[in-house]
């Protein structure tokens, strides 16, 4: 279990690294984190011609929130993401969410951005990204532009970017006023991968009346599906909400697959379970917001 | 070939190594320290887990290209320079946290940190902590165990080292019992 030889590149500026990726084009790929990528070259799925390092540009590490919002860049590793107190409380879905992602030691050297390009549905982040409505920001030399997340991830591990393209930050819209966020899911062991994951949003009005509520579906389909379920729980306080059509409409919407984990049936009955708990926490986070 | 310098535990390292070397790879051939170990080779089993600056990371999903100019703490260097084991040794020794020992420096350094930044984790913020590293043998109680019993002795010998941090240079009179186990 080695890795396939490869030409690194060790850029010095994000310029270079522009360079490197542009040269390199569809037979280039960035490692970051490499805690998705390093896997698979060792198990010699993906064999890169050529890889540009980009830990040494510390410029990509920054978190900076925002008054909209949170942008990590590139090289911000999740484990500086998760302990920001200044992150969690302005969106308070990432801490709620990195925690899942796999186990402590790999947070260290994972990054947010890096799991968001890897486009794995059965990922927390992306997940996120989607609920929040989100967006990544792709660099080529000369060239930037943002892809909000609905069009970013476009199939398992596919996403928008082109070849020669490096992602260089995401941005984390601030939840509205007067909401609340959770994230659930179920693994066979703490630390995998979810079997199924649900992240929610509940919106209130001034009369705590629910005026959105919206879920994102971990590995319970090719990209992280995006259901509003507002129309099926009611324009009502949380306490009166019809929580088990909520889970009915998320059930209706999503295709899981079967696997060696769990069946398809499984995973749709989780789906429901863990949205109506994650629509009751994320209703209870907003009352008290 | 690349030319790289590592500082681990705390010596200054220099190795020639193609880009495609695994951390955990350099540490064991090229620079001979056979005590990482190699178990699944994709970040599944934690035994290879190291101390990178400080926190525990997978030597096997890091290249050793990438950490070029950074401080590596391995189980190597986890004791002090005499011998004496760390106090997370002693008590993975005492309360029979390992078995056949393949798992063991992956824990011993994962537990490092862990103590380091929080001295007294509950259960749960343990079973968090080492929920990364597999171990075929114990069962996990026993490890449970040691941690807490490693908490307890840094609690009770603040002045005992504690790799991956800067040590303290011991100022207590008792200092010279650091070694003592019998307690």
């Amino acid at each position: 279990m080695k890795p396939p030889p490869f030409e690194y590149h060790a850029p010095r500026s994000l310029g270079e690294a522009l360079d490197a990726l542009a040269g390199a084009g569809e037979h280039g790929k960035v490692l970051a984190g490499g805690q998705s990528l390093i896997p698979l070259l060792n198990m010699r799925l993906v064999a890169p011609a050529h890889l540009v390092d980009i830990n040494r540009l510390a410029e990509l590490a920054a978190v900076d929130v925002e008054p909209g919002g949170v942008r990590v860049g590139a090289l911000a590793r999740h484990a500086a993401v998760e302990r920001s107190g200044e992150v969690a409380a302005a969106q308070p879905l990432l801490r709620q969410a990195l925690r899942l992602v796999a186990h402590p030691v790999i947070r260290n050297r994972g990054t947010v951005v890096g799991s968001l390009a890897h486009a794995d549905p059965a990922a927390e982040l992306p997940a996120v990204l989607a609920l929040l409505k989100g967006s990544i920001r792709l660099a080529r030399p000369g060239a930037v532009r943002d892809v909000a997340a609905e069009d970013f991830f476009t199939g398992p591990l596919e996403s928008a970017m082109d070849p020669g393209e490096l992602a260089v930050s995401a941005f984390f819209p601030a939840p509205p006023p007067r909401s609340g966020t959770a994230f659930r899911e179920v693994a066979r062991r703490h630390g995998d991968y979810a079997l199924a994951g649900i992240a929610a949003l509940v919106a209130l009005d001034d009369e705590e009346r629910i005026t959105s509520a919206t879920v994102a579906c971990v590995s319970l389909g090719p990209v992280p599906v995006l259901v509003d379920v507002t129309e099926a729980v009611g324009h009502r306080p949380p306490e009166s909400a019809d929580w088990a059509s909520a889970a009915r409409a998320v059930q209706d919407r999503i295709e899981p697959e079967a696997d060696i984990h769990a069946t398809a049936a499984y995973r749709r009955h989780l789906a429901g379970v863990l949205t109506e708990q994650a629509l009751r926490d994320a209703a209870r986070e907003a009352v008290g917001a | 070939m690349h030319e790289i310098t590592l500082t681990v535990n705390g010596v200054v390292r220099q190795a020639s190594v193609p880009a495609r070397r695994l951390l955990s790879d350099c540490l064991r051939h090229d620079l001979g320290l056979t005590g990482t170990h190699v178990g699944c080779e994709h970040g599944v089993c934690g035994c290879c887990t190291v101390l990178l600056d400080g926190e525990p990371v997978r030597s096997c999903l890091t290249f050793a290209v990438t950490v070029d100019g950074h401080d590596v703490t391995t189980v190597e260097g986890l004791a002090d320079p005499d011998g004496t084991l760390s106090p997370v040794q002693r008590a993975f020794a005492e309360c029979h946290g390992l078995q056949c020992g393949f798992c063991t420096p992956g824990f011993l350094c994962t537990v490092t940190a862990l103590l380091r930044d929080n001295p007294a984790p509950s259960d749960e913020e343990v079973l968090e902590g080492i929920s990364g590293n597999l171990c075929r043998c114990t069962g996990y109680q026993n490890i449970v165990k040691s941690v807490h019993r490693a908490a307890e002795i840094m609690a009770e010998e603040p002045w005992a080292g504690a790799a991956g941090s800067p040590r303290v240079v011991p100022e207590d009179p008792r200092a010279g019992e650091a070694g003592d186990t019998s307690r």
